[in-house]
């Protein structure tokens, strides 16, 4: 009840410091306009019947749900070198009330991301279905299923990937995922390998949901199979939330377990010495 | 009533032990220093009566209960104030510790304690636009906000200038709790501990009120005086009684007369540098 009460304060206090910081409302706001930017760009261009700008957009959503996971990642690594998560271990109920308060800085930071991203892409990109409502519900379940599924990993990284540096060396597979997840270009398009490896990642099926939501019915003659395959996305997915539910929390527990003031403060003097 | 109870306490990291047999104890009320110089296993000590490491072998318990196995209701009831803390640096200094002060069933109101730290000024202000010795004062106040039964302090004011220090010290002084504070610094733990206990290459060597400890560990008093051209040296626990008698045995014979009080700091200093060629060794 008190790590539910303070998790949640703790998440309202991140959000508002999230929002009321010049260099990261900036960057709430930037990303995702230079998303807008690149599937306005990418309108003109066709693959098959339909225009890449349109085919990208619900990709993007995906892609940028998937993101959240890195940035759980790096929150943790942050809270971890400068004894936040330390903190959180010291006081009675700390370290529930953290994680909760943290998924809610992650989450409602994506949210506030996807939603300055989609008004303005559904306004500017044609070929969207975007009228009714169950095109909404759908996504907005897709969303819920896409921060289960990948936030919990986000923890598991965190906790595996424990420096600022190795954080930085995570985001290029990551990357190399997202470019193999059928965003900017249809995974039919690629090597019949690479669709196998994009297919086990969470980021083509979000992506996959994404487009099944927001593209009219005949876009389904570019995707594999042509079928939208509801039943494998909501599978896929399905399985990550429960692999990272069951991971998260007992590596956390390691991870704090593992903390201590003489390793805060170790890690500080090679920041320092970094820095001098 | 016992506090913190450390019994047969070893720490080891691979092949090397940084605690041997560590026993003490704290009771309810007390203020106890554990005074060492660096490298001796202050913080270890500290991190596992923290919860924070557990021992290779020996017994531990702070508040009846193992560290290593502290509940959250046990947690309310411990406070922590770590050497380096820089966690919350976007925090405003009063809404960080009125957050803090949610987890606790009985919390100090943030306000009240704030002033009681002189933080009062400072509450609207990001916590890392503090000042060093600030940011101690807010760690402490972080630490007692749920009114602990004990508080542990690791190097409290290291890197603090003489008023920061002498500041930090009547703060702690005030304090209505029982302490367990590490420090390098003679003077410091004679001036807040009820009782002392030195930690030398993770062996305790004294155990003590700082005015028991001059009198036992340190030692008889040395006296020395000429008498009919001779030389004498004696050594005494009560060197006034001596030299009393001795002049009245001896009267005018007696010729410079020394007397060398047996003093904590002599000790101390002996024990640091004695530990700190062996690290330079």
């Amino acid at each position: 009840m008190i790590a539910l009460r303070a998790g949640w304060r703790r998440g309202l206090i991140l959000l508002r410091q999230s929002f009321s910081n010049g260099a990261e409302l900036f960057a709430h706001v930037f990303w995702p306009l230079l998303m807008v930017g690149a599937a306005v760009a990418l309108r003109g261009r066709d693959f098959g019947a339909f225009s890449l700008g349109a085919l990208a957009v619900p990709g993007i959503l995906g892609m940028n749900a998937a993101f959240g996971m890195v940035s759980l990642s790096q929150q943790l690594t942050a809270d971890r070198e400068d004894g936040t998560l330390l903190r959180a271990r010291a006081t009675p109920h700390g370290m529930p009330a953290y994680l909760i308060g943290t998924l809610l800085l992650v989450g409602g930071g994506l949210l506030a991301d996807l939603a300055v991203f989609l008004v303005p892409a559904a306004l500017l990109v044609p070929g969207l279905v975007t009228g009714g409502l169950g095109t909404w519900l759908t996504v907005a379940g897709l969303l819920a299923l896409a921060l289960v599924a990948t936030l919990p990993l986000g923890v598991v990284l965190g906790a595996a990937f424990g420096t600022a540096r190795a954080q930085g060396l995570l985001t290029l597979p990551i990357l190399g995922l997202v470019a193999i997840s059928g965003i900017f270009y249809p995974l039919a398009a690629l090597p019949g390998w690479l669709q196998a490896v994009g297919q086990v990642f969470p980021f083509y099926w979000l992506g996959l949901g994404m487009r099944a939501a927001l593209l009219p019915d005949a876009a389904v003659a570019v995707e594999l199979g042509e079928s939208w395959r509801h039943a494998e996305t909501v599978g896929v997915l399905a399985v990550w939330a429960v692999a990272g539910l069951l991971l998260a929390p007992v590596v956390l527990r390691r991870m704090a377990r593992r903390e201590s003031g003489s390793l805060v403060a170790a890690r500080r003097e090679r920041a320092l010495r970094r820095a001098g | 009533m016992t506090v913190i109870e450390v019994d047969g306490v070893r720490m080891r990291y691979g092949a090397a032990e940084v605690l041997h047999d560590v026993t003490f104890r704290v009771d309810a009320g007390e203020t106890l220093a554990v005074l060492g110089p660096n490298g001796a296993g202050k913080t270890t000590t500290i991190e596992i009566l923290e919860g924070f490491r557990r021992p290779s072998a020996g017994r531990v318990t702070v508040l009846g209960t193992d560290p290593a196995h502290g509940d959250d209701a046990w947690r309310a009831r411990v406070g922590i104030v770590l050497q380096s803390w820089r966690d919350h640096g976007k925090w405003r200094v009063g809404e960080l510790l009125g957050h803090l002060a949610e987890y606790y069933p009985r919390p100090w109101p943030a306000p009240e304690l704030l002033a009681a730290v002189g933080l009062t000024g400072q509450a609207g202000q990001k916590v890392r636009t503090l000042s060093g010795g600030q940011r101690r004062r807010l760690d402490v106040a972080i630490g007692v906000v749920g009114r602990p039964d004990v508080l542990f302090l690791d190097e409290p004011t290291a890197g603090f200038d003489p008023v920061a220090r002498r500041e930090f010290h009547d703060l702690v002084t005030g304090l209505d709790t029982t302490v367990l504070l590490t420090t390098h610094d003679l003077d410091e733990a004679e001036r807040l501990a009820d009782r002392i206990v030195i930690l030398d290459r993770g062996r305790v060597v004294a155990d003590g009120t700082p005015a028991a400890l001059a009198r036992e560990i340190v030692g008889a008093d040395e006296v020395r005086w000429r008498r009919e051209g001779r030389r004498f040296t004696e050594s005494t626990p009560d060197s006034t009684g001596f030299v009393r008698e001795l002049f009245a045995a001896h009267g005018t014979a007696i010729a410079e007369l020394e007397v060398h009080r047996a003093s904590l700091e002599q000790t101390y200093l002996a024990l640091v540098r004695h530990a700190e060629t062996e690290v330079a060794r």
